[in-house]
C-alpha cells in the first residue's frame, strides 16, 4: 500500500478507524449511555465524509492496482449513502431512546456497514466487491436483530442472514465460474476475457452473480425476504434497510455490469428487464393486500428497485442517469416517508396498521399533507417529483428500444397508484377511529416536511442531482 | 381604424361580460352600444373612402408551424368593408334595440342580472362576425366561424330555463358541426394543395387547382370542384342551405334581436360571403356553382312555400331569411357575385327591420307570437306598423319596373333573378315562384297582424302599447335603409358593369375582356407569371398589375392572385348577359309581385274563410307545407334515432359493460385474485423463500442456456 492508493480509499479509511475508535471508547466508557452520543458523532461523520467526497473532484482513479475505483459514479453513490445513513440515524433515534432500544453498537454497526457499502460501489475487482458485500451484510443481519427481546427481530435477523448466506453462495459460485473462465477477478481483465461474445461459463458465472445482487436489491423472486424483514426489524432499522443499501447494491450492480461485462450488454440486459418486470408487478399487486404500513413500505420498495432496474437494463448512459435519479429520489421519498412511520403511535406504542391514519387530515392538517405529497410522489403523479423519476427510466427503456418494458411499467405504476392512494384516502376521507398521538420529534419533522418540500420543489430545480448523475453514468459507462 | 372596428366589440364583450359588477349592469349595456356606434361609424368611413387596392393590414404572427405560418391579419377590400358595414350597421342598431327590448323579461325574475350577459353576447358575436370577414386567411376565417357559431349557440340558449331554448341551441350548433366539417375538410384540402391557407396564395393556386385531379372517398375529382364543394357545405351549414336549414327555424327561440342580428342579417349570410371571397376559385370550378345554383333555388322555393302556411310571427321571417339566402347563393353560383353582395348588404337591412319590426309586435303583445292572436294592430302601434310596411315592401321588391325608383329588394331581387336567368331556366322559374310565395306570405303576415278584427286574448290587446325610443329609432333608421340602400347601391354592386368593376377593385378584367382575341396585356409579366407558386406570397397585388387573362393563368401554371375584392373569368358574362335579357324577364318579379299581393288581399282582407276552406281542400299539400316538407321527421328517423341508438349501445354495452366491465373486471377480479396468491406465497416459512430463489435461479440459468446467450 503506497500513498497514494492510501489517499483514494481515506475516506474509507476514516470511517472504518472512527467506528472502532467509537467502539472501543463505548465499550470503555458509558456503554449505552453513550449511545446519543455516538448517532450524533456517527451522522455528523457521515455528513462530513460526505460533503469532503462530493467537494473532490479528482476524476477517476484507481488504487490497488485496479481492485478500487474513485469515479464520479462512486463519489455519487457514496454521498449519496452516507447522507440517507444519517439522516436514518438521527431519524431513529427518538424512536430507538423511548422503546429503551438505543445500544451504542447502532449507530456503529449501521457505520460500519456503510463502509461496506462504500467499498461496494468502489469495487474494482470481485474479492473487493464480496468484502464490500460481506461487510455490508454482516453489520445488516446484526442489527435487524436488534431488538433481541422481539421473537419478530429475532426472526428477522435470522432469517436475512440464512437468506443472505445463500445469496452470498451464489454470488460467489458465480465469481468463482467467472474467475475460472477469465483468469481473472479483476473487472477490467473480465471485461477483456469476455469481449463481445461471452463464452458460457462466463455467462452462468454472470447469472449467479446477478442473482446475489439481485438479493440485495430485493429483486423478484429473490425478494422473499424483504417482507418479512422490514416488519420483523425496528422501525428505524427498516428504515435504514430502504434507503443505503438499496443505493449500495444498484450501483454495484451496475458496476460490475457495465466494468465487468460491458461488452455483453444484451445479455444481461434481458435478464435485468425480466427481473424489473416481475419486481414492478409482484411489488405493485401483493402491497394491495398489505395492512402494515412497514409491509407494505417493503412490496413498495420491491417495486421502485424494479424501476430502477429498468433503467440499467436499458443498458445506456442514459439507462444509467436515469437509474441514478431514480434512486435518489426514491431514497429521499423513503426517508420523508420513515420519518412519518416512525412518529406513528398511539398511547405511545408503535402503531403500523394503515386503518389507524382514519381521518388523520382532520388532527394533522400539514403533516397530512405532506404525507400526501410523499405518496402521490411514491405512487409517480404528476408534478410530484416521483412522476419525474419513473419518467426518466421509462423514457431511457424506449430510447433503448425496450419499449414493452415501459408499457409493463406504466402498468405497474397505475396498480401501485391504488395503495399509495389508499393511504390518502384514509387519511382524508376515512372513517373515524381512534386517534394516532399526535407527537413527532423535531427531527422527524423536519425530515418529513424537507422531504415532501423537496417533491414539490424538486421539479424546478433538481439541486443539480442531474448534472451529477450524468457526470456519473459518464464515468462508468464509458 | 380597422383595428378599432374590430376590437370595440370585444373590448365592449369583455367589459360587459366580466366587469359589470363593476361598473354596474346599466352602464355596461351603454358601453357596448356606444363601442357598436363607433365601430359603425368608422366602417362607414372605410367604406366610403376606400382605396381600390387590397390592403393587409397584419396585427401579429398567430401560427408557425412547418410550413404553415397564419398571421392574423386584416384584409382590406370591398366585400370586407361591405360586411362591416352591414354588421357593424345592424349590430349597433340591435345593441340599442335591445336595450328597450331586454329591458324586462319574464324569462328572469327581478333580480336576475341577465342584461350584462346579453350584450355581452351580443358584442362577442360581433366580434367574431368580424373577425370572419376581415381574415385574409382560412384559418382566421375558420376562427370566426366557429365563433359566431358558439355566439349563436349562447344567444339562441339564452333563455337557458326553457328546454326548447336549449334544444335549439344545441340543434343549431350540432348541423353546424356538419357543415363545419365539409368546411373544415375544404381547408385541410386547399392547405394539402396549395401548402398554405392564405387566401392571397389559394387564389393565386385558383387555376392550378383546376387542372389537378385529387382522390377524395371513392373517386378521383377535380380539386377546384372539390375543394370548393366542400367548402359550400361549410357555407350550407351557415346559411341554413337546403339539409342543413332546419336548425334555423328553431333559432328563432332566442331572443329577437338576436334573430335579427344573428340569424337574418349577419350570420347566416356568412356562407354567401364565403362563396364571394372565394370568387377567384369559384371561377375555375363549374361543376360545384351548378351545385350552388341549384341548392340555393331550390332552398329559395322550398324556404317559401313552408313560410305560406306557418303562424308563428318568426317562423314566417326566419323562413323568408332561409329563403332569401337561396336567393343570394344563386346569384353567387351564377357568378354575378356583386349581386348576392347586393342582395346581402338590402336584405341586412329589411331582414332586420322586418325582424325588430317582429320584436316590437311581440314585447307590445306581451310576448305572443302566434299570429293568429294578432289583427288590428295598426292602430295601436302605428309605427311599428309603418316600419313593417316599409320592411314588406323591400323585401317583396315593389317598385316601378324599367326605371330605377323602388324599393331596396326591388333592385337586388330582380339582379339576382335576371342573372338566374342567364345561366339555369330552372333556377330562373324556382326564384320567380319564389317571389311570388314571399309576396304573399309577406303580405299574409302584415294583414294578420295590423289588420282586421282584434283576436285572441282581450287584455292583452287593450293593453298593446308602442315601443320605446330606444326601439322605435333602430326602425327608422333600418326603414331608411330598407327604402333606399338599392337605389344608391345599385349601379356600383350591378347596375353598371364598369362602375361595379371599379367598385370592386378589378380594373385589369377590362383589358382582359378587350384582349381576349389572343393579345394579352399581361403578356410583358409572362417571366413574373411563370415564377414557382410557392414564391407567390412575396408578389403583393398592388405591386403586379398583372392581366390575367385565363390564358396567361393556363400557361403560366398560375403565379399571382388575381386583383380585387372579386374576380370573374374573362369567358364569364353573366352579369353583361343579365342586363341584356328580354323585358318579360325583368317583368316577372313584379307580376309574380302583384300576384302575391293580390292573393294575400284576397285571402285574409276580403274573403278571411278561403284560408281554412283551401287549407281543408287540400289537406294532405298543408300538411307537407306546415310540418316544412317532414324535413325534422326524416331527418329524425334517418340520422337522429339512428344515432342515438348507435350511442346507447356505446355506451350500454361498449363502456359500460366492455370497458367499465373489463376494467372493473382486472382491478376488482384479477388483481385481488393475484394479490391473494402472493400473499399465499409469502408463507413465513424459510424454505419457501430459498425456495423461490432457487427457483427463480434455475429458470435463469435454463433461459441463458436455451434462448439468449449461447449459440
Amino acid at each position: 500500500m503506497n500513498s497514494a492508493d492510501f489517499s483514494i480509499v481515506l475516506p474509507e479509511v476514516v470511517l472504518a478507524i472512527y467506528s472502532m475508535g467509537a467502539l472501543l471508547f463505548g465499550v470503555f466508557t458509558g456503554k449505552d449511555k453513550t449511545a446519543p452520543l455516538m448517532v450524533a458523532m456517527s451522522a455528523a461523520v457521515m455528513v462530513v465524509l460526505g460533503l469532503w467526497i462530493a467537494s473532490s473532484s479528482a476524476g477517476s482513479r484507481t488504487a490497488f492496482d485496479g481492485m478500487f475505483n474513485d469515479d464520479a459514479f462512486a463519489r455519487y453513490a457514496k454521498v449519496t449513502i452516507l447522507w440517507s445513513a444519517a439522516a436514518v440515524l438521527l431519524m431513529g433515534q427518538s424512536f430507538l431512546l423511548k422503546r429503551n432500544l438505543l445500544r451504542f453498537e447502532y449507530p456503529l454497526l449501521v457505520t460500519l456497514s456503510v463502509v461496506g457499502m462504500m467499498m461496494m460501489v468502489s469495487a474494482g475487482d470481485l474479492m473487493g466487491l464480496y468484502m464490500g458485500l460481506e461487510l455490508q451484510s454482516l453489520a445488516l443481519y446484526v442489527v435487524a436483530s436488534l431488538n433481541r427481546d422481539s421473537a419478530r427481530s429475532t426472526e428477522a435477523g435470522l432469517k436475512y442472514f440464512v437468506l443472505g448466506a445463500l445469496s452470498s453462495g451464489m454470488l460467489l459460485y458465480g465469481a468463482s465460474l467467472t474467475y475460472g473462465f477469465a483468469g481473472t477477478t479483476l473487472f477490467s481483465g473480465i471485461l477483456e476475457a469476455a469481449g463481445d461474445e461471452a463464452s458460457i461459463g462466463l455467462l452462468f458465472g454472470l447469472v449467479f452473480m446477478i442473482t446475489g445482487l439481485a438479493f440485495k436489491v430485493s429483486a423478484v423472486p429473490f425478494h422473499m425476504w424483504t417482507p418479512d424483514v422490514y416488519e420483523g426489524s425496528p422501525t428505524p432499522v427498516t428504515a435504514f434497510f430502504a434507503t443505503a443499501p438499496k443505493v449500495a447494491a444498484l450501483a454495484l450492480f451496475a458496476r460490475l455490469m457495465f466494468d465487468a461485462f460491458g461488452g455483453v450488454v444484451d445479455q444481461w440486459s434481458q435478464v435485468i428487464a425480466v427481473l424489473a418486470v416481475a419486481s414492478m408487478f409482484l411489488g405493485a399487486i401483493a402491497a394491495i393486500g398489505q395492512r402494515n404500513i412497514k409491509r407494505l413500505m417493503a412490496y413498495s420498495s420491491i417495486s421502485h428497485m424494479g424501476f430502477a432496474l429498468m433503467g440499467l437494463a436499458a443498458g445506456t448512459t442514459g439507462g444509467v442517469q436515469a437509474m441514478l435519479i431514480y434512486v435518489v429520489i426514491y431514497v429521499t421519498m423513503n426517508i420523508g416517508t420513515f420519518a412519518f412511520i416512525l412518529s406513528m403511535e398511539r398511547d405511545g406504542q408503535p402503531v403500523t396498521d394503515i386503518n389507524a391514519l382514519n381521518q388523520y387530515a382532520r388532527a394533522e392538517p400539514l403533516k397530512a399533507m405532506a404525507v400526501l405529497v410523499l405518496m402521490f410522489s411514491l405512487a409517480g403523479v404528476p408534478p410530484m417529483l416521483g412522476f419525474f423519476g419513473k419518467l426518466s427510466v421509462l423514457d431511457a427503456a424506449v430510447s433503448a428500444d425496450l419499449i414493452w418494458l415501459a408499457v409493463l411499467g406504466v402498468i405497474a405504476s397505475v396498480i401501485s397508484a391504488f395503495y399509495y392512494l389508499r393511504i390518502v384516502y384514509f387519511m382524508y376521507f376515512g372513517e373515524e377511529t381512534d386517534a394516532l398521538d399526535s407527537g413527532i420529534s423535531t427531527v422527524n419533522w423536519v425530515f418529513l416536511m424537507g422531504s415532501a418540500a423537496v417533491m414539490l420543489l424538486g421539479i424546478i430545480n433538481m439541486f443539480g442531482v442531474e448534472g451529477m448523475a450524468a457526470a456519473a453514468a459518464d464515468a462508468l459507462v464509458r | 381604424m380597422e383595428t378599432i372596428i374590430l376590437f370595440a366589440p370585444l373590448v365592449g364583450a369583455i367589459l360587459a361580460g366580466f366587469g359589470w359588477k363593476v361598473i354596474g349592469e346599466k352602464p355596461a349595456q351603454y358601453l357596448t352600444v356606444g363601442l357598436l356606434f363607433l365601430a359603425a361609424l368608422l366602417s362607414w368611413i372605410v367604406f366610403i373612402w376606400l382605396e381600390p387596392e387590397t390592403r393587409t393590414i397584419t396585427l401579429f404572427r398567430w401560427i408557425e408551424s412547418g410550413s404553415l405560418s397564419i398571421d392574423w391579419a386584416i384584409r382590406m377590400d370591398r366585400l370586407t368593408a361591405t360586411m362591416l358595414v352591414v354588421v357593424t350597421t345592424v349590430s349597433s342598431l340591435v345593441h340599442l334595440y335591445s336595450i328597450g327590448y331586454m329591458a324586462h323579461d319574464e324569462n328572469f325574475s327581478d333580480n336576475e342580472p341577465y342584461r350584462a350577459r346579453f350584450f355581452a353576447y351580443l358584442s362577442f358575436f360581433t366580434f367574431t362576425m368580424l373577425m370572419l370577414v376581415t381574415s385574409d386567411n382560412l384559418v382566421q376565417m375558420f376562427f370566426g366561424w366557429e365563433g359566431v357559431g358558439v355566439a349563436s349557440y349562447l344567444l339562441i340558449g339564452f333563455y337557458f330555463k326553457k328546454p326548447s331554448a336549449n334544444a335549439a341551441a344545441m340543434k343549431a350548433f350540432i348541423v353546424n358541426r356538419v357543415g363545419d366539417f365539409g368546411f373544415a375538410l375544404g381547408i385541410f384540402g386547399l392547405f394539402y394543395m396549395v401548402d398554405s391557407i392564405r387566401l392571397e396564395d389559394v387564389f393565386a393556386a385558383a387555376p392550378k387547382l383546376a387542372e389537378t385531379q385529387i382522390s377524395f372517398l371513392w373517386a378521383e375529382w377535380n380539386a377546384a370542384n372539390l375543394l370548393m364543394m366542400l367548402l359550400f357545405i361549410g357555407a350550407m351549414g351557415k346559411s341554413a342551405q337546403l339539409f342543413l336549414h332546419t336548425w334555423l327555424p328553431d333559432a328563432m327561440e332566442g331572443p329577437t334581436p338576436v334573430s335579427a342580428l344573428i340569424h337574418a342579417a349577419t350570420m347566416v349570410t356568412a356562407g354567401v360571403f364565403l362563396v364571394a371571397r372565394m370568387s377567384p376559385l369559384m371561377e375555375y370550378a363549374p361543376y360545384a356553382k351548378d351545385f350552388i345554383v341549384i341548392v340555393g333555388a331550390t332552398t329559395a322555393l322550398f324556404a317559401a312555400s313552408v313560410g305560406l302556411v306557418q303562424n308563428d310571427i318568426k317562423r314566417v321571417i326566419a323562413y323568408s331569411t332561409c329563403s332569401q339566402l337561396g336567393y343570394m347563393f344563386v346569384a353567387a353560383g351564377a357568378g354575378v357575385y356583386g349581386a348576392a353582395m347586393f342582395h346581402l348588404l338590402t336584405h341586412a337591412f329589411f331582414k332586420a327591420l322586418l325582424f325588430l319590426g317582429a320584436g316590437s309586435v311581440i314585447h307590445a303583445m306581451h310576448h305572443e307570437q302566434d299570429m293568429r292572436n294578432y289583427g288590428g294592430l295598426r292602430k295601436k302601434i302605428p309605427l311599428t306598423f309603418a316600419a313593417m310596411v316599409i320592411g314588406t315592401l323591400a323585401i317583396t321588391g315593389v317598385g316601378i319596373p324599367f326605371t330605377y325608383i323602388g324599393f331596396a329588394g326591388f333592385f337586388s331581387k330582380d339582379a339576382i333573378i335576371e342573372s338566374a336567368y342567364v345561366v339555369s331556366d330552372y333556377a330562373f322559374w324556382m326564384l320567380v315562384i319564389a317571389a311570388l310565395f314571399t309576396s304573399f306570405y309577406s303580405w299574409r303576415l302584415i294583414f294578420m297582424t295590423f289588420f282586421g278584427e282584434a283576436r285572441g286574448d282581450k287584455h292583452t290587446h287593450d293593453h298593446a302599447h308602442e315601443s320605446p325610443m330606444s326601439m322605435l329609432v333602430p326602425l327608422g333608421v333600418l326603414s331608411l335603409g330598407a327604402i333606399f340602400s338599392g337605389f344608391i347601391f345599385y349601379s356600383s354592386f350591378f347596375g353598371d358593369v364598369e362602375k361595379s368593376r371599379e367598385f370592386f377593385g378589378m380594373p385589369e378584367h377590362i383589358a382582359a375582356v378587350e384582349g381576349e382575341g389572343g393579345e394579352t396585356a399581361g403578356s410583358s409579366h409572362g417571366g413574373e407569371a411563370e415564377a414557382e407558386v410557392a414564391d407567390t406570397s412575396e408578389h403583393n397585388a398592388e405591386e403586379t398589375v398583372v392581366a390575367m387573362s385565363e390564358h396567361n393563368v393556363a400557361m403560366a401554371g398560375g403565379a399571382v392572385a388575381p386583383q380585387g375584392a372579386i374576380y370573374m373569368r374573362a369567358d364569364n358574362m353573366v352579369l353583361e348577359e343579365a342586363h341584356e335579357v328580354a323585358d318579360w324577364v325583368k317583368l316577372s318579379p313584379f307580376i309574380a309581385m302583384l300576384l302575391g299581393l293580390g292573393t294575400a288581399y284576397m285571402f285574409y282582407m276580403r274573403r278571411p274563410d278561403w284560408p281554412r276552406r283551401l287549407a281543408e281542400a287540400q289537406k294532405p299539400l298543408y300538411l307537407f307545407l306546415l310540418n316544412k316538407w317532414y324535413f325534422d321527421e326524416i331527418f329524425d328517423v334517418i340520422f337522429v334515432r339512428p344515432a342515438m341508438a348507435l350511442g346507447r349501445f356505446l355506451w350500454k354495452q361498449g363502456d359500460e359493460k366492455t370497458i367499465d366491465g373489463g376494467l372493473n373486471g382486472l382491478a376488482m377480479g384479477v388483481v385481488p385474485y393475484l394479490t391473494r396468491m402472493a400473499g399465499r406465497a409469502q408463507s413465513g416459512y424459510l424454505f419457501h423463500y430459498a425456495f423461490a430463489m432457487v427457483l427463480g435461479i434455475a429458470i435463469l440459468i435454463t433461459w441463458m442456456s436455451i434462448g439468449g446467450g449461447v449459440e
